[in-house]
């Protein structure tokens, strides 16, 4: 926990600005104050005093654009939009600290080597999940699934820290584990590869073809 | 400034063995990611062949990756937001473990094209002295010294 965290996360208390929070964090992109108020089912101008609070905390970043592609001049005022803020927000009480742990086992492991070992524990992790389905296994985890083109990709990378500090050896105990919860879940029809894209999880799961 | 990088590999066997072939199907499609990313400025090239790779004399089990970058974003978002990112998790398979850093990184001035030599120099750099501004590697990433300012042309 780092500076005033709990503060930060208690401006979430209020139900509406949870609501707004929680339909831009799962949009991806950025969302004009109209789409959130009408998402939210609130007026206007109480969604635009909200989502300001939000980006007073650091919670949500905000920029201006305009929208509905019209340029030049008489194309109106730029609008503001809203989109999820990068910065990592975490409250434990009492104080715990997993990060800095994790991150020196994953240079210990590099430099023993023992990226297979890793890999094969991440998968036995994944293997111990318990879930009705997939997309409850991985929104469970924090991975924010959501549909593309047939396919299902995950938002938000639950390991981002690590994933940054090392990469290969993160990104594939990554792999491994979505791998093993997915033959914790024999009903399932998906496979798991690695399909990184800036800003995104590296894995996508697509559809085992059927013979 | 552009940001030139330079990585070495030590294969398990020839290039044009079974044992390799996964790999060299694989480089088409990386070299075409690569050339066609709006922040790729340049890479040693081998020959006009799609699988072709760079020839050299440090030795026949070593394989030699060397571009140039825009920015320090365009080549992470390359090498670790990419396909390129499986290649590296299967790197056991083709290339064996080395202890000692096998990749490195240096700022050059736009519109320089390195040579091969100065990259394995600034490799050497890294393994005699570690990081520094002039050899560096993700881990120790290094910007590049301000310009220098008000000196006359």
């Amino acid at each position: 926990m780092s500076g005033d965290d709990l503060g930060i996360l208690g401006v979430l208390r209020e139900p509406v600005r949870r609501v707004l929070y929680d339909y831009v964090a799962a949009q991806g992109r950025d969302v004009s104050r109209d789409e959130a108020a009408e998402a939210a089912g609130v007026q206007r101008t109480l969604a635009a005093f909200h989502l300001d609070k939000l980006v007073e905390a650091g919670l949500l970043d905000q920029a201006f654009r305009r929208l509905s592609g019209r340029t030049g001049p008489g194309s109106g005022r730029p609008a503001k939009v809203y989109r999820r803020s990068a910065a990592e927000h975490q409250v434990s009480l009492p104080p715990r600290d997993y990060r800095t742990l994790a991150l020196v086992l994953a240079e210990a492991v590099e430099a023993l080597g023992g990226e297979e070992a890793a890999e094969a524990a991440a998968r036995r992790a994944g293997e111990r999940v318990s879930a009705p389905g997939l997309r409850e296994a991985l929104t469970e985890r924090g991975y924010e699934p959501y549909d593309d083109d047939g396919r299902i990709r995950l938002r938000n990378c639950p390991f981002h820290v690590l994933a940054e500090e090392r990469p290969v050896l993160v990104c594939a105990m990554n792999l491994a584990l979505c791998q093993g919860l997915l033959s914790a879940l024999p009903g399932d029809r998906h496979t798991a590869r690695m399909d990184p894209r800036p800003g995104e999880c590296c894995v996508t799961f697509s559809k085992t073809n059927e013979d | 400034m552009h940001l030139a990088q330079l990585n070495v590999a030590h294969m398990r066997a020839p290039k044009d063995s079974p044992e390799l072939a996964d790999f060299v199907a694989g480089l088409e499609p990386l070299n075409d990611l690569a050339e066609a990313d709006p922040g790729f400025v340049w890479r040693l090239k081998g020959g006009e062949g799609p699988t072709d790779t760079v020839s050299h004399r440090y030795g026949d089990l070593l394989l030699i990756n060397f571009s140039v970058w825009a920015s320090r974003d365009a080549l992470w978002n390359y090498v670790y937001r990419s396909v390129h990112l499986d290649m590296l998790r299967r790197r056991r398979e083709w290339f064996v473990r080395v202890a000692e850093p096998y990749s490195v990184m240096w700022w050059i001035p736009e519109g320089h094209v390195p040579t091969l030599e100065e990259g394995m120099a600034r490799l050497e750099r890294l393994r005699a002295g570690g990081p520094g501004p002039d050899a560096f590697t993700f881990a120790d990433f290094r910007d590049p010294a301000p310009a220098p300012a008000g000196r006359p042309a």
